[in-house]
């Protein structure tokens, strides 16, 4: 059990906190509420890498006098690229904010059902 | 100077999209200049690019002189090649042609519209000429937000639509970055031909991790590329954009896609390895259903631009099909139905939005008689039409004639009855507009459901044609198709046959 939990636990974490992101997409009828599931989503993503370059005691790697053998490092380069999807999550967010207060403001609602209504009475 | 070009197609259209705002401050119409100039020099870089990539055999470039695997490399062979000449040369005709539906914005619109509009293009050019797997997921989301912000810009219905793109493409290209991650995790690499290489032996064995990263990976540009049955954010997306920008999304973007997943399945996948054959196929079924519900659902819309979205997702079936075949004269057609698809509905959405410049409309109701108002444009209408159709000699019959002989190769008869009952409904709906267009005639009465807004924009925009710098793209597309027909043989054994896999097999 205990290996368990040191060992795929956290995958499945990772893919149960990926799957909620369609699930919010496909089924919640809030338009914010799809956002976040898409965070989620990409949040899950940034995790697996994260997990992929731990190592257990594995050490920050920076250089210091006395390195150490690489195998005492834990592997920078998937935090480096998650830096970047990081960065790349914000923008998506951010844009979608702003896709989302133009429609509130011209359809005044952001409830998927209510909005499509409106949109073809329009 | 010339050892630079790899980097100086991405980096000079870049840097202008981050100066856009600022230029537009002092003077729109040197913004306008320096875009035009941009993406031309973009062109100049992707002619020679491809012209040594030709000649002198694949073109690899070393950012910051790190050797690859560990640098980022970009990676010139004759396939990135052309596609990045087709990018930048529809890029700048596009941009030519916004202009007149600017003209009334404000500086600040047409800064940013011209900044979003040039990231796009850096994007789509960083996609395909990139030689690692991790800076294509960059240059994907530079891409797709420029897009998703591009096509909000066309009024309330389509900001729904892009609200709605951002989710779907998100989820794609989660998806596509989960597969790096498993890539990356097997290998402990990210460059494309490093992979490749440790790869294949890797998936002959049929390896679980593998078998998901590719199956993570098809998804994510499937959705991307609005494949079958994934193509639900495709139409609203196309239909109520701006037509400023259009043309250019619908030409290329999902081309794009589609070039990295042929990237991914011929190049770095290897297509016979493993279980690529069966992921193949099921990509065939996919797609030859597509391409006949996407047609029978082109032919039930009214509104012109919804037709051509329906299209594209019948077309774009074409392409996968012709991946699916996977021989060579399949590959030879689905990588020529990738320029021929994107000069022809470029052309085809050039002259949608030139229709609505001038009549302020878009449904194919009210393209009576439009012929005799725009002969010009309604000609290359009809030339781009014959060509979606398949009518030799232009451009569409080809690629689906090597589509035929590749099926015919593997005996798949299926596949070919698909593709000639496909071009019997292109027909159906090409034709309605063409009888629209140059048989019916307008109704001499007064039109009670015309808007006002419709009456103030045809008076606005009287005249025997387009204006010179939106007919111009629309005759030189035009012109392209005819010059892809006619010129298919030279294209396919000069230029093509090295694109493929293996330098032509």
């Amino acid at each position: 059990m205990q290996e368990f939990f040191t060992s795929y636990f956290i995958y499945w974490v990772i893919f149960l906190l990926f799957l909620l992101g369609p699930y919010g997409i496909i089924f919640k009828n809030n338009l914010i509420k799809k956002l976040m599931a898409m965070n989620v989503m990409q949040v899950a993503v940034i995790l697996f890498f994260l997990v992929l370059g731990q190592k257990m005691g594995g050490e920050i790697p920076v250089e210091v006098p006395g390195l150490l053998g690489a195998g005492h490092y834990i592997n920078p380069l998937p935090h480096a690229l998650m830096l970047t999807a990081i960065v790349v999550s914000l923008a998506t967010t951010g844009v979608s904010l702003a896709l989302l207060l133009l429609v509130q403001k011209h359809y005044g609602v952001l409830e998927e059902d209510e909005l499509l209504r409106r949109m073809n009475e329009r | 100077m010339k050892e630079q070009l790899p980097a100086l197609l991405i980096v000079v259209p870049l840097v202008t999209a981050l100066l856009s705002p600022l230029v537009a401050y002092f003077s729109t119409r040197l913004l306008r200049g320096l875009h035009l100039t941009a993406l031309a020099t973009s062109f100049a870089c992707a002619v020679g690019t491809l012209i040594h990539a030709l000649t002198e055999g694949t073109w690899h470039y070393r950012f910051g002189d790190w050797a690859p695997p560990w640098g980022i490399e970009y990676v010139i062979d004759p396939l990135s090649g052309v596609m990045a000449v087709l990018i930048s040369l529809i890029s700048v005709l596009v941009l030519l042609y916004a202009g007149p539906f600017l003209a009334e914005e404000g500086w600040l619109k047409k800064g940013i519209y011209y900044a979003l509009y040039t990231l796009l293009t850096t994007g789509l050019l960083g996609m395909v000429i990139t030689g690692d797997v991790f800076n294509l997921y960059v240059f994907l989301e530079i891409s797709s937000l420029a897009a998703y912000a591009l096509i909000a810009s066309g009024g309330y219905k389509a900001t729904v639509a892009a609200f709605r793109y951002v989710l779907i493409g998100t989820i794609g290209a989660s998806l596509y970055l989960l597969g790096v991650g498993y890539l990356y995790a097997v290998t402990g690499s990210l460059n494309m031909a490093d992979l490749a290489e440790k790869l294949q032996p890797l998936l002959a064995a049929n390896s679980q991790a593998v078998l998901i990263a590719v199956l993570l990976i098809m998804v994510g540009m499937g959705i991307k590329m609005a494949l079958f049955p994934l193509h639900g954010w495709l139409p609203d997306a196309y239909t109520y954009t701006s037509p400023a920008a259009i043309p250019f999304i619908s030409g290329v973007m999902t081309k794009v896609m589609i070039y990295v997943l042929l990237r991914y399945c011929f190049f770095i996948f290897g297509a016979m390895n493993g279980v690529l054959p069966a992921v193949l196929e099921i990509v065939g079924w996919l797609a030859a259903a597509g391409i006949i519900l996407a047609s029978v659902m082109a032919i039930a819309q009214t509104d012109f631009r919804r037709m051509l979205a329906y299209s594209s997702v019948a077309q774009i079936g074409y392409i996968a099909l012709g991946m699916a075949i996977g021989n060579y004269y399949g590959l030879i057609g689905a990588v020529l139905h990738i320029l021929n698809h994107a000069v022809m509905k470029s052309c085809l959405f050039l002259v949608a939005g030139g229709v609505k410049w001038k009549t302020g409309e878009h449904a194919i109701a009210k393209y009576a008689e439009i012929s005799r108002r725009m002969p010009v444009t309604m000609g290359v209408f009809l030339l781009g039409a014959l060509s979606m159709i398949g009518i030799p000699p232009t451009a569409g019959f080809f690629s689906k004639w090597y589509l035929i002989l590749g099926a015919l190769d593997n005996q798949q008869w299926l596949y070919i009855v698909v593709i000639i009952v496909s071009s019997l409904l292109n027909a159906v709906y090409f034709f309605r507009v063409i009888e629209q267009a140059y048989l019916r005639k307008a109704e001499g009465e007064a039109k009670p459901e015309e808007t006002l807004a419709s009456v103030e924009i045809a008076i606005k925009n009287r005249g025997p044609e387009l204006p010179y710098v939106m007919l111009v793209p629309i005759v030189v597309l035009g012109a392209g198709i005819l010059l892809l027909g006619v010129c298919n043989n030279v294209i396919v054994t000069n230029i093509l046959h090295y694109a493929l896999p293996g330098g032509g097999l």
